[in-house]
């Protein structure tokens, strides 16, 4: 293959060139991890008066002296919840609409609809249908004789939280997957089909594996959304609870930081979720990227 | 051009000498969490107290909630862009007060500024909360409320029960539940806010500590131990009705609310401040005490308040605390108090203002509304009742709310229960105190 390179001679152009981009990136990302990382080797008051450096204890009070493993392994089985729920959805949705032709384009719209959700906002619907008290959906659960109270139930709670963020990735892998399967060539799957593939096989031997970059695609960002993003939602339904039970990572930075103001700590558990999610991210690409052909 | 230009300077020299001598009034920013009608309660406070006088002028900011007003504040102070008054929420108190060179105390800048001020005019049981070891007062108390039953009184004939009669000690309560649940009626009772009602105000109710050195009030050293006998009674025996329905755990901050509005509940332990919201839901209904235990003796203590206060910032020009004052001022007056306590449904700070609502006849024209009242004076404040003076104390509320709720689901006994939530308190208090010393 034919190398697709511009050869600069001299550094200056390029470097101007990327500039923005590399100043967009200092600012907005590199600047508040340093920020961030300072902040959790030191012991402070909420007003910044007084600051004492204290090395790893932010660190150590975490992965020693509490229920972090725990948070951990929860945030770990959220996540992946989240992430395969959304995925086998947004796939199922995707291929429906392929299939519908023209008249699946009013679904395509309706279906991106609820990515313009603001967490918090979904949460506080989802909060409403599944009310313990006033809930529409939990009356009609009860006509079936489900009793619905995941104030109390901590398997519910999971399962609300679980459903109320992968609805919203739902959405946004609905898009790409559609635009994936658009984008295999007809004659292929004619082909497949001629040689008396069905529907079926064409789909698991055909399909998955030519929609695979795309899968690896939203594998990171539903995840990294998981991981990071969620913290709303929980606010707004469940607060961490019943118990523990729905407190994930991000839900634990979000009330140490910004309600009670306690910085070092906080900052110690945004640095290691971002160890993790990058880590993760890593493990993907290495893994997974192997046995993709773009 | 050149011509132009001076004639312009001379025009902007002119302007700024004139309003020089018009002396414009000096701005005053005050962050508030109040929306929809509280909002609007506010900005007639700010509005009044401008049109009162013309040196200073209050412009009261609408800033999010309670949390996010004190994250924006801490970050502004760490800016210098600090305004001067901002709302606090009660369980902020400590961090506030730990914050020495950030806040200014109003008993200090009442002085520092020669307004007068008169501690003594103010309702003890509010200030209390507000108040350091020495009675000083620190913050401006503003909104404020304190827990009360509310019964249904359609449940409650409905169950073959006087529908007058709010119970007040928990075996009546437990009763009255009993009867309910034996009419059909689908929960006995429920109570919003958990912590602050079956814990914080239950120990004050029955003159416990919630913690040692005074609950706080003594020093940073302080450390949970609510786990005591009578809690322990108060949450076998929650773990015990939730299973018939006796008690309904309703959820954590005020998401128990809807049980009692949707006429699930026959009673409901709830802020005294959300009189004005089940007045709207159209329940007939009624309001008394919270319930203590009769066989402990002393109880009932005074209840003690949630809600929120004005603290004074540091570091804002210095022409700006005469005006804070002078505001500070108008707030505690009579008619002032009383408009706002009547409006709002938040309790007076002052004994003026509620003497003055009562020969205005407000309380017999809304029966239940000095409950509250009642409640919050009865005896003096003894240690364990005039208020609570935890850091980080919304997560422990959090952690006591969520080994509740392990507790009453029967993952926990109450036991278990009691002294993870002391456990689990103490080390949140341990991080606070390294943190602030």
């Amino acid at each position: 293959m034919l190398a697709k390179r511009v050869t600069f001679r001299r550094t200056g152009l390029p470097l101007a060139l990327l500039a923005p981009q590399l100043a967009v990136t200092g600012v907005f990302f590199l600047w508040p991890t340093f920020v961030a990382l300072k902040q959790s080797l030191y012991r402070s008051d909420a007003f910044g008066l007084r600051e004492v450096f204290s090395g790893w204890d932010n660190y150590r009070a975490l992965l020693f002296h509490s229920n972090y493993l725990a948070t951990l392994e929860r945030s770990a089985f959220f996540a992946s919840s989240v992430t395969i729920l959304s995925l086998v959805v947004g796939l199922v949705l995707a291929v429906i609409a392929d299939s519908l032709g023209r008249s699946g384009r009013i679904w395509q719209a309706l279906l991106v609809w609820p990515y313009a959700l603001a967490p918090a906002v979904a949460g506080v619907l989802w909060a409403y249908m599944f009310d313990p008290a006033i809930g529409p959906v939990t009356h009609a659960l009860a006509h079936v004789g489900m009793e619905w109270n995941h104030v109390l139930n901590s398997g519910q709670a999971m399962g609300l939280i679980v459903m109320a963020a992968a609805m919203k990735q739902v959405a946004y892998n609905f898009l790409f997957y559609l635009a994936a399967l658009q984008a295999i060539p007809k004659s292929l799957m004619e082909a497949a089909a001629l040689d008396a593939a069905g529907p079926l096989r064409r789909f698991f031997s055909l399909i998955i594996p030519l929609i695979a970059p795309t899968t690896l695609f939203l594998l990171v960002v539903d995840l990294t959304y998981a991981f990071f993003d969620t913290f709303g939602l929980i606010d707004s339904t469940t607060y961490g609870g019943p118990g523990n039970s729905t407190t994930i990572m991000v839900y634990q930075v979000y009330k140490d930081g910004f309600i009670d103001q306690r910085f070092g700590p906080a900052a110690a558990q945004s640095m290691m979720l971002l160890l993790l999610v990058g880590l993760l991210t890593l493990v993907q690409f290495a893994l997974v990227e192997r046995r993709i052909d773009y | 051009m050149l011509n132009r230009m001076k004639t312009f300077l001379a025009g902007t020299a002119m302007v700024l000498a004139s309003s020089a001598a018009h002396a414009a009034p000096i701005k005053i920013q005050w962050w508030h969490a109040m929306n929809g009608v509280l909002g609007t309660d506010v900005e007639k406070l700010a509005h009044d107290f401008n049109a009162s006088q013309t040196k200073y002028e209050i412009d009261p900011v609408f800033k999010g909630t309670y949390p996010q007003i004190l994250t924006g504040a801490i970050a502004a102070f760490r800016a210098h862009q600090q305004p001067a008054i901002i709302q606090v929420f009660e369980v902020g108190t400590a961090t506030m007060m730990a914050a020495k060179g950030a806040i200014y105390p109003v008993y200090q800048l009442m002085k520092d500024t020669g307004q007068a001020f008169d501690p003594k005019s103010y309702l003890q049981a509010v200030t209390s909360y507000y108040s350091d070891a020495s009675g000083n007062m620190l913050s401006m108390p503003f909104n404020s409320s304190t827990p009360v039953t509310y019964i249904n009184k359609t449940l409650f004939k409905k169950a073959g029960l006087d529908p007058e009669k709010t119970p007040t000690t928990w075996p009546e309560v437990e009763t009255d539940a009993k009867k309910l649940r034996a009419a059909g009626v689908a929960c006995g009772f429920t109570t919003a806010w958990p912590s602050w009602v079956l814990v914080e105000n239950f120990n004050a109710l029955h003159n416990l500590p919630l913690g040692t050195m005074d609950n706080g009030f003594g020093g940073l050293g302080t450390r949970l131990d609510f786990n005591n006998p009578l809690e322990l009674r108060m949450w076998t025996d929650l773990a015990k009705w939730e299973k018939t329905k006796i008690y309904d755990y309703g959820g954590r901050a005020d998401t128990a609310y809807a049980k009692f509005a949707s006429g699930q509940c026959g009673m409901m332990m709830e802020s005294s401040a959300s009189r004005a919201s089940v007045l709207a839901s159209k329940i007939d209904f009624g309001m008394g005490p919270l319930p203590y235990w009769p066989d402990v003796k002393g109880a009932p203590l005074n209840s003690i308040i949630g809600g929120a206060t004005l603290w004074v910032l540091k570091g804002v020009p210095t022409e700006q605390y005469k005006g804070v004052a002078a505001f500070f001022a108008y707030l505690s007056q009579p008619k002032v108090q009383a408009w706002w306590h009547q409006s709002t449904g938040y309790l007076p700070i002052t004994t003026a203002a509620y003497d003055l609502s009562k020969s205005e006849g407000y309380y017999t024209k809304n029966p239940g509304a000095d409950v509250a009242i009642k409640q919050m004076t009865r005896g003096t404040p003894t240690a364990n009742s005039r208020g609570l003076r935890f850091g980080s104390f919304v997560q422990i509320r959090d952690v006591i709310e969520g080994n509740l709720e392990e507790v009453v689901a029967g993952k926990k006994t109450p036991k278990q229960g009691l002294d993870d939530a002391v456990a689990q308190g103490n080390a949140l208090l341990t991080t606070f105190q390294q943190a602030n010393q």
